[in-house]
């Protein structure tokens, strides 16, 4: 009996996980699909929320300040792209002008720092591409964008390093009490352990219901974006929201860690999770982009995709006890990216006022560095090739990634198992080509660093094969 | 970081860039270096295997490795180094970063610059195809490059969006390695590709071509599992009522080419927004002296032999700049007017001309018998009739310098007869 | 009457040709489109390129063509026959892999040099 199971391993997952295996404990992470971060982890907006959206005294109010604090700590620690560019709010009328001063109270009252209101005379000053009819705007120096599948990817190699087991393509199909504990059951075999940790996203419903009496209902809520080429990167400095509604906190435009710019999300409830997108919520998404930023050029787009919200029929996150050791962590809905970190200092904080023994480890591993070829410095290429000459081959053209980077995350320690699980840790296929001209080379690096047949490697999630088949078998042809 | 100096530097060795090289080297550059990121010469010929490669340049009908093994031997024994595997980071005017597993991080300086780096193609996400995202969705270039030269078949039943020549030629390759081809669809009211093409790759195995039609939405968890096509209005929007369902598990796209001028770009060449690539001069130099364009990277063309043939150019253009002649003195600017895409070359040094122009565009749609028309300051200065136009063919016209002054732009017009 | 597009180079001249009257042709800017117009009403004919399996070369495949144009109905029996191929590396521009491909006088040639992997 292992002492914490976690169902899942999106941020929220990994979060607890790397609290979890930094204590002398034993830690299971069991993830449905073939890769950390596949679900609302990997199709968001990327941003690490300053905090003047949560009413104050909420969960999600304390979550979301602490956890932005320890996200910049983390990504620092542990390499993950982070620069805190700072958002503005923009008010377009007198009625959102008002509102700007609602947020801006709510945010003092959560103790975000540095929040003011500008006027729409200073904030085009700050930002020259925003729209001539903006009224004024709520600056907030700390928020900030992120890397989040890299954030989560870095928070689960952590728990990895620390001695977390992690299994993947495992999913919960039962979950039942054992004396002093729960067994969990999946498809590769039944673990027992004393607590489990409930953070299947926008699963978290079913898996609590697996063991509990239902007490809240994820409503996926799906948002779609479009991603620019990086020759519109520069577009924006700041992350541009405009005024929330009920709906969510609106279309927004920012740049990426990436140096792309990313255009969305609208807000739709769906019956059944869905990451499709759609040409009436693409258009919507368009418009509404364009009352922020006129000039926006979505000609320039490389990619649209379309992300779920866990959404709950609740206003805060659900993070309590559905069962005695079973630990909800659920409807992580925005500012969950941000949260994440603290949920995850929180869940341990709960566990252990649950009985959980776990002092901390000696020394347990803290950092992690890549080398991201494209961001050295000229004498710092040199070098590294001179070390190994496989930096010196670039695979990926469009954002200058080596066969070194793809090799060393082939032997990481989440190594991937798919094309997009390449692209996730190091970058290649994220560009203006979109893997045209690397995929074959990615695949093929992949295949011999990892011992597999191409024609096993997914492109993405299981079952998403790339290739059918070779040319000249027997009956292959016409 | 070493001293390495070379009279002309060719970034990219597919036939624009070998066609400079042999021709700056034949111009009398004594120290000539070709850099290929790829591990061997050839660009995306080798894996274009069909045929049909050549007819002009060779007078011979060959396959895309046949015309690109003919210009590898040739550099044989050329006197010109060719560096393979090595990618060129950064152009610093006339100097450049390069990269490769063999030769390191290595810093060379040219006398001149000659830009062949091709194009990419457009992908799913350049032209928003709303609906899911499973895997099966290929741009037809990469599935060629996993057909032709890897040896995988990537799909069984397929769709193929755009009817570019890349997208018929992949139809055909599909069918005869044992996929079925269920249609090929096209949102402009004719073919983007050759009329050749339409026959041999689409008529031969009974595809359908649905012209004025687009992909709606794209379906499947995991792979490709349906794609829904509709029928499109003169403005390109799909008509409600008209969609159809194809069951396919892949799904090509022939949507375009755009040249690849990253490395241009962060140059400062100055780039023209209808080709997407460098604007030029008569002898294909940029806007950044000593640095030449030629080939995809500079206009996309669908005949490899009229790349040869501006790449010549645009190699003898950089040996000449190399060993220090300049052209200067009056520039006129040429422009694209009605029914003309774009001009290549845009801009002319008048001092320094041949006795016609040679110059290429697009028509804007498909025209019937009609006049190509240049006029400068109203005055006509060349005048030429053609039977039939389409934006899938690029044409070419030869202006008489004699009649050039320096008086203002030439724009080139289509005119229909009445 | 019958109208064609001819596939014998890029330039895709639209021929009218008279099958009653010996195919007779117009439209054609070069002889070789009055001879298409007649082999393609009376025995069309075709190039074949594909590829051929090849081991211990820089890559798995190597491209392959018909030496001349074989009959189009022949196409898919000379892709199967052309399946039963393996070349072993190094492979030469113009080496014929299959001689008289299915009796039809033509043979099938490699078109590129494939050296051996290192």
């Amino acid at each position: 009996m292992v002492d914490v199971a976690i169902i899942g391993c999106g941020v929220v997952g990994a979060a607890a996980a790397m609290q979890l295996a930094r204590r002398r404990c034993s830690v299971l992470v069991l993830e449905a699909e073939n890769d950390v971060a596949m679900g609302t982890t990997k199709a968001n907006s990327a941003i690490l929320h300053a905090g003047y959206d949560p009413e104050p005294g909420t969960l999600m109010a304390k979550l979301n300040l602490r956890g932005s604090l320890l996200a910049a700590e983390l990504c620092e620690q542990l390499d993950v792209p982070r620069r805190q560019c700072g958002s503005m709010v923009l008010a377009f009328s007198e009625e959102e002008r008002e509102h700007l001063r609602v947020l801006l109270e709510r945010g003092q009252k959560n103790g975000v720092p540095g929040l003011h209101i500008v006027s729409g005379e200073e904030a085009r000053q700050m930002e020259p591409a925003l729209s001539p009819e903006v009224r004024g705007a709520l600056v907030a120096p700390t928020a900030a964008i992120v890397s989040p599948w890299e954030l989560a990817l870095a928070m689960a190699e952590n728990a990895v390093q620390n001695g977390a087991q992690l299994l993947l393509e495992t999913p919960v199909t039962g979950l039942s009490p054992v004396a002093g504990g729960w067994r969990l059951d999946t498809p590769r075999g039944s673990y027992t352990a004393r607590f489990v940790l409930n953070a299947a996203g926008v699963n978290a419903d079913q898996i609590h219901n697996l063991a509990a009496a239902p007490t809240f209902t994820i409503c996926p809520n799906r948002g779609e974006y479009y991603l620019l080429d990086k020759s519109e990167g520069d577009m924006v400095g700041h992350v541009i929201f405009q005024c929330p509604t009920k709906a969510g906190k609106g279309v927004l435009v920012a740049p990426t860690v990436h140096g792309n710019l990313i255009v969305g999300p609208n807000a739709e409830g769906l019956q059944t999770p869905s990451t499709a997108t759609t040409a009436a919520g693409l258009a919507f998404v368009a418009a509404a982009a364009r009352k922020s930023v006129t000039g926006l050029q979505l000609g320039a787009s490389i990619r649209n995709f379309a992300g779920v919200r866990a959404n709950t029929d609740r206003d805060d996150f659900v993070i309590e006890w559905a069962a005695p050791g079973l630990l909800d962590l659920g409807g992580m809905k925005s500012p969950g990216l941000t949260a994440a970190a603290a949920v995850g200092e929180y869940a341990l904080e709960l566990l252990e006022r649950a009985g959980l023994s776990a002092p901390a480890k000696q020394s347990p591993v803290t950092t992690r560095r890549r080398v991201r070829f494209a961001r050295l410095s000229a004498a710092e290429k040199a070098e590294l090739v001179r070390e190994d000459a496989r930096y010196g081959r670039i695979v990926c053209r469009c954002e200058t990634v080596t066969e070194g980077e793809i090799v060393a995350a082939c032997h990481s320690p989440i190594p991937p198992r798919s094309i997009d699980g390449v692209k996730r840790r190091v970058g290649a296929g994220m560009g203006r080509c979109q893997g045209g001209f690397c995929g074959p080379r990615v695949l093929e690096i992949l295949c011999r660093e990892r011992g597999l047949s191409p024609l096993e490697v997914p492109q993405d999630q299981a079952g998403s094969y790339l290739l059918a088949a070779q040319t000249k078998q027997e009956g292959s042809e016409r | 970081m070493n001293g390495l100096y070379y009279d002309v530097i060719v970034i990219g060795g597919g036939p624009a860039g070998m066609a400079a090289a042999l021709s700056a080297r034949e111009q009398g550059a004594p120290k000539v270096l070709l850099i290929e990121r790829d591990c061997e010469l050839g660009g995306i010929l080798n894996q274009c295997i069909h045929n049909g490669f050549g007819l002009h340049y060779f007078k011979q009908e060959l396959t895309g490795p046949e015309y690109a093994g003919r210009f590898i031997r040739r550099l044989d024994g050329a006197g010109i180094e060719v560096w393979l595997d090595t990618m060129v980071l950064e152009l610093d005017g006339l100097c450049l970063h390069t990269v490769s597993a063999a030769g390191g991080y290595r810093v060379v300086r040219a006398g001149s610059v000659v830009l062949a780096m091709g194009c990419r193609e457009r992908t799913r996400g350049a032209i928003g195809i709303p609906g899911s995202r499973p895997a099966g969705i290929f741009t037809a270039g990469a599935a060629q490059r996993y057909v032709n030269i890897e040896g995988y078949l990537v799909g069984r039943r397929v769709l193929i969006l755009g009817s570019g020549d890349i997208g018929l030629i992949m139809a055909r390759r599909m069918t005869l390695e044992g996929a079925s081809v269920l249609a090929c669809v096209e949102v402009m009211p004719y073919s983007g590709g050759l009329a050749r093409n339409i026959v041999q790759c689409l008529h031969d195995y009974d595809i359908p071509l649905l012209l004025s039609h687009t992909i709606v939405e794209i379906r499947g968890k995991n792979r490709v599992e349906q794609a829904v096509v509709a029928a499109v209005d003169g403005d390109r929007r799909p008509i409600p009522g008209t969609e159809q369902v194809f069951d396919c598990d892949t799904i090509l796209l022939s949507v375009g080419l755009i040249p690849e001028n990253e490395l241009s770009r962060a140059a400062g060449i100055a780039i023209d927004p209808h080709t997407k690539g460098a604007v030029v001069y008569e002898n294909m130099q940029t806007s950044l002296p000593g640095v030449f364009a030629c080939g995809n990277v500079l206009h996309v063309h669908d005949l490899v032999d009229y790349v040869t043939a501006e790449s010549q150019r645009a190699g003898r253009a950089a040996a000449d700049y190399a060993a220090g002649q300049r052209r200067e003195g009056a520039e006129l600017e040429l422009c694209a007017g009605d029914g003309v895409g774009y001009t290549v070359p845009q801009r002319l040094h008048l001092a320094h001309l041949d006795k016609t122009v040679p110059m290429f565009f697009r028509p804007r749609r498909v025209y019937g018998t009609c006049a190509v028309v240049a006029r400068q300051n109203g005055r006509q200065v060349g005048r030429f009739r053609r039977e039939r136009m389409a934006p899938g063919e690029m044409e070419q016209v030869a202006l008489p310098a004699l009649l050039l002054q320096d008086d203002g732009p030439v724009t080139l017009c289509v005119e229909e007869d009445a | 009457m019958k109208e064609l597009t001819c596939i014998v180079c890029p330039r895709g001249c639209r021929l009218v040709v008279d099958e009653e009257n010996d195919y007779a042709t117009a439209g054609n800017a070069c002889p070789r489109g009055a001879e298409y117009a007649h082999a393609e009403l009376t025995a069309p004919t075709r190039v074949l390129t594909s590829t051929v399996a090849v081991t211990g070369g820089i890559h798995p495949r190597c491209p392959v063509k018909t030496a001349a144009a074989i009959p189009k109905g022949l196409l898919p029996a000379a892709m199967r026959r052309i399946r039963a191929v393996c070349l072993a590396a190094p492979v030469q521009e113009g080496q014929v892999v299959i001689p008289d491909l299915l009796g039809t006088g033509v043979d099938l040639v490699a078109c590129r040099d494939l050296p051996r992997a290192d």
